[in-house]
């Protein structure tokens, strides 16, 4: 009898990319429901606009650069990126700035640097600070969340602001935004108000909730949970949250205790802004973070680490795109430096000392 | 899945492939010739070389071709193989079993291993009397039993510890004698509960306190040699080092049981134990089989395959070769056949690497498989030795688990072996360089002598010439004076008038030299 000849291992593998990529959305979407109970409406219709647009653009760049279009457009990662790019933006962000953003993300982010697997920057965080760097004005439109005193508008009227580019009649723009709480910690703080008095203000106190603000802290802790869940199934490695959040919270604590009224707390710190998102769905993109288990350490750290720099010094309130572009541009050197030990091999063989052969 | 029925002995088939190369090493040289009756256990040929292992007639018959027969091997090449037609007697050759090996020395033990043609039975094949050899400079302390399939599927290990746990107990003892070894560790997986209480009930029988049975976690590929000591003892075998190195000597489970053949039976061997199974046979079941029967005839006696048969692999899942045709002999090496019904990755789109790092995670020689891939699939080969590539043992788990579903191994083994070439031709260059260095040497001293032999032979000449001058001159009578004369004026007045041969024109210096030396030796004959 006769037989194909294959190489082994004969063993069919059990995991996909489009597996992974399915995981990660379905761990989000506590998060996300949370996210469009304190948010409104602009958070589907923003979801939705991303999602076609980078379907599109991924289709076109595809087919532009000859590669086959359905195994590629179905495993999930134009949609991820869809997704992710279109929680960090504003609720009413108007409909171009999402399909710039969107585009820029899935053009500039990934295909010009020869589509998924190759980029060296997270795509959704690329097309988020193209966004934030050339439209700042537009960046801040934020909805209140569902805070007293606000108007909340309806599906129609969020429609018509984020396409019309209209304040519905009746209404002005003060009415239906509102900086975040981050934003006007900054602020405050900048105006120097102490932590305690902008807590007690009568204006931005009731923002702030019990830890994270109104609404954020909910949606930071289920984007928490979504994100352990992960972990636990090993569709992230737990090693990027772990330094990213130990190091934000050392730092912010550390300061905190060193002045409590002009430092944040570690607990805002933690449970406010897109920090969850962050640490759980954002620096984990596995194409753009280190790879080996030290690097990723490192990598998670480098994130916090810049994150508390630019929400205390910087000139943005939340600085996380910021911050997970800077540390992906040290990945190959993270990745070169803190190769494992192989087995039989000494620690004290660091990968160039190897090289010394050929000189010899 | 193949533990259900006990070992059955496969019947003889009326033909046996012979292949001379079954295991790691050089080969052996033939004794017989074509047309020869050979018994059960008769050598077949005599290994020459240290690390090597002669094979022996699995049966009584008639050996009717010495030629080059298709080999199981991935390559699907054929290489040299002794065929013989069985005459079903089964009538062994004079055997000569140990009555007390305790009395023999370690050397004539391991001779006795080496003409037994005993290989590594765990696949790897390597020649057991040389593992048995470490040296003095290398005291063995511990011999470990790998009784750790080596993959999923395979049971071949387990049913022969189920069934013969005496025989691998006494080959241990014989292993511990030889080596000197203080204590020997069982290392069974703990998905093997019957083997490991078969082999303590024998253990308890011999009452030898030096054999322990470990029970280790079932976790592919704990298997493999550095990973199984490391498993036991927690240390490592040196990249660039062998197990002796630390101490240690590892031995198959299968391996024992032959050795205890070969010492208390004198038996060669020309059998073993091999796992028929997967979802494409209709029986799986472990075979005890003479080396050299056909797989189709194995596998025909385990009922044959299922309709939906599709690949036929030699080994485990994991590691094994994927064989074009079942028409190939059974090896001392080979110790599973496994027939899949699905051809594996057929269909499934290969993504590019997402850098997930499972790979990093599941490999058991902590490397980085991800950037291995990287440099190999870029032609990196610096790059791809810095990150260890040589390490890697080949073992799967990065391909089976990734996600994008790229087949990573051949990654790996197309870098080596471009690696190996490269080193080779280097090799070659190197040699060829100083070839030719030494080539322009001998030139150029051929040159200096040749030229130093003209000078001496020119002075000779001139030396002798004066001689013969001046012998001449005080000889010579005034009458022929006038006739050497008056001949010397014609040639000086034809000299003038001829012209000159045209073959004499733009002479070079050297040239000129010559002739005006043969001239001269002209002359001085003439004189004479």
């Amino acid at each position: 009898m006769q037989f194909k000849t294959t190489s082994s291992p004969h063993y069919t593998p059990e995991n996909s990319v489009n597996t992974i990529m399915r995981r990660v959305l379905l761990a989000m979407i506590p998060g996300t429901l949370a996210t469009i109970f304190f948010f409104g409406w602009g958070v589907i219709i923003n979801m939705l606009l991303a999602c076609v647009v980078a379907l599109g653009t991924e289709a076109l760049m595809l087919g532009m650069r000859n590669r086959a279009i359905k195994p590629y457009l179905l495993d999930g990662s134009a949609i991820l990126t869809a997704c992710l790019l279109a929680l960090a933006l504003p609720q009413l962000a108007p409909w171009w700035l999402t399909c710039i953003a969107t585009v820029s993300a899935i053009i500039f982010g990934k295909h010009l640097y020869g589509g998924l697997g190759f980029n060296p920057f997270n795509p959704a965080m690329v097309g988020y600070v193209i966004a934030i760097i050339s439209f700042p004005k537009e960046m801040t439109q934020w909805v209140p969340p569902l805070l007293e005193g606000y108007t909340h508008l309806n599906f129609l009227q969020t429609f018509q602001v984020i396409f019309g580019g209209q304040v519905p009649a009746g209404l002005s723009w003060d009415a239906i935004t509102m900086a975040t709480p981050l934003d006007t910690l900054k602020t405050q703080l900048g105006l120097e108000l102490s932590i305690n008095d902008i807590h007690q203000h009568e204006v931005y106190g009731p923002m702030f909730g019990a830890v994270g603000g109104i609404g954020w802290e909910w949606i930071n802790g289920l984007f928490l949970a979504g994100g352990l869940w992960l972990a636990m199934k090993r569709v992230i490695d737990w090693r990027i949250p772990a330094g990213l959040l130990g190091t934000l919270f050392f730092l912010s604590n550390s300061f905190a205790l060193y002045d409590y009224s002009s430092f944040t707390p570690p607990t805002f710190h933690m449970f406010s802004g897109g920090i969850m998102l962050a640490a759980f769905f954002i620096a984990t993109d596995p194409v753009t973070a280190a790879t080996t288990p030290r690097g990723r350490w490192i990598f998670g750290a480098g994130i916090g680490f810049f994150i508390f720099v630019i929400r205390t010094w910087g000139g943005y309130p939340d600085g996380i795109a910021f911050a997970v572009l800077l540390m992906n541009m040290t990945t190959p050197l993270l990745d070169y430096y803190t190769m494992p030990r192989a087995f039989g091999h000494h620690w004290r063989e660091f990968p160039q000392h190897t090289k010394k052969h050929d000189d010899e | 899945m193949s533990t259900a029925s006990p070992i059955r002995r496969a019947s003889l088939p009326e033909q046996l492939i012979i292949p001379l190369h079954q295991h790691i090493g050089e080969n052996s040289e033939i004794l017989v010739t074509k047309g020869e009756r050979v018994l059960k256990g008769q050598p077949l040929t005599v290994a020459k070389a240290y690390v090597s292992a002669p094979i022996h007639a699995p049966s009584s018959g008639i050996v009717t071709d010495i030629a080059e027969y298709p080999a199981p091997h991935p390559s699907g090449l054929s290489t040299l193989c002794i065929v013989i037609k069985t005459d079903g007697e089964n009538e062994w050759a004079d055997l000569e079993p140990v009555s007390n090996y305790r009395d023999l020395s370690t050397a004539e033990l391991r001779n006795i291993i080496r003409h037994a043609g005993i290989v590594g039975l765990g696949g790897a094949a390597f020649p057991t009397a040389v593992k048995l050899n470490p040296g003095p400079d290398h005291p063995i302390d511990t011999v470990i039993i790998n009784a750790a399939e080596c993959e999923p599927y395979i049971s071949c290990d387990d049913m022969l510890m189920r069934e013969r746990a005496d025989e691998v107990i006494s080959g241990i003892e014989i292993i511990l004698h030889t080596l000197g070894a203080k204590k020997a560790l069982i290392a069974i997986e703990n998905n093997k509960p019957e083997a490991a209480e078969a082999l303590q009930k024998s253990l308890g029988r011999t009452a030898n306190e030096n054999i322990h049975v470990v029970a280790i976690p079932t976790i592919y590929p704990t298997g493999g040699e550095k990973q199984l000591i490391k498993v036991l003892t927690n240390k490592e075998v040196p990249s660039d080092g062998l197990p002796i190195d630390i101490g240690i000597v590892v031995q198959n489970v299968g391996t024992t049981a032959a050795i205890h053949r070969a010492i208390h039976f004198g038996e060669p061997l020309i059998s073993r134990i091999i796992t028929v199974t997967g979802n494409g046979i209709k029986q799986p079941q472990n075979m005890d089989v003479l080396i050299g029967t056909s797989m189709a005839e194995v596998i025909q006696q385990c009922g044959g395959y299922t309709e939906n048969a599709k690949q036929l692999i030699m080994g485990g899942p994991m590691m094994g070769f994927s064989m074009h045709t079942d028409h190939l002999p059974i090896i001392k090496g080979c110790n599973c056949l496994l027939v899949e019904t699905t051809e594996q990755r057929q269909g499934m789109q290969t993504m590019p690497c997402i850098r997930c790092g499972e790979c990093t995670r599941v490999c058991p020689a902590n490397l980085l498989p991800q950037q291995l891939y990287w440099h190999a699939s870029s032609r990196n080969f610096d790059q791809v030795q810095d990150y260890h590539l040589f390490d890697c043992i080949e073992c799967g788990c990065c391909a089976h688990v990734c996600p994008s579903h790229i087949p990573l191994v051949q990654y790996y083994r197309f870098a080596k072996t471009e690696i190996w070439n490269q080193e080779r031709d280097r090799k070659k260059s190197d040699h060829a360089r100083v070839r030719h260095d030494f080539r322009q040497a001998r030139l150029d001293r051929e040159k200096r002598e040749r030229d130093e032999r003209l000078r001496k032979k020119k002075e000779m000449l001139e030396k002798k010439k004066q001689e013969e001058s001046q012998a001449s001159t005080a000889e010579i009578d005034p009458k022929k004076a006038a006739i050497n004369a008056a001949l010397e004026r014609v040639k000086m007045k034809k000299a003038s008038t001829t012209v000159t041969p045209k073959n004499t024109n733009n002479l070079t210096e050297e040239q000129q030299k010559k002739i005006d030396e043969v001239d001269k030796q002209r002359q001085a004959s003439k004189t004479k």
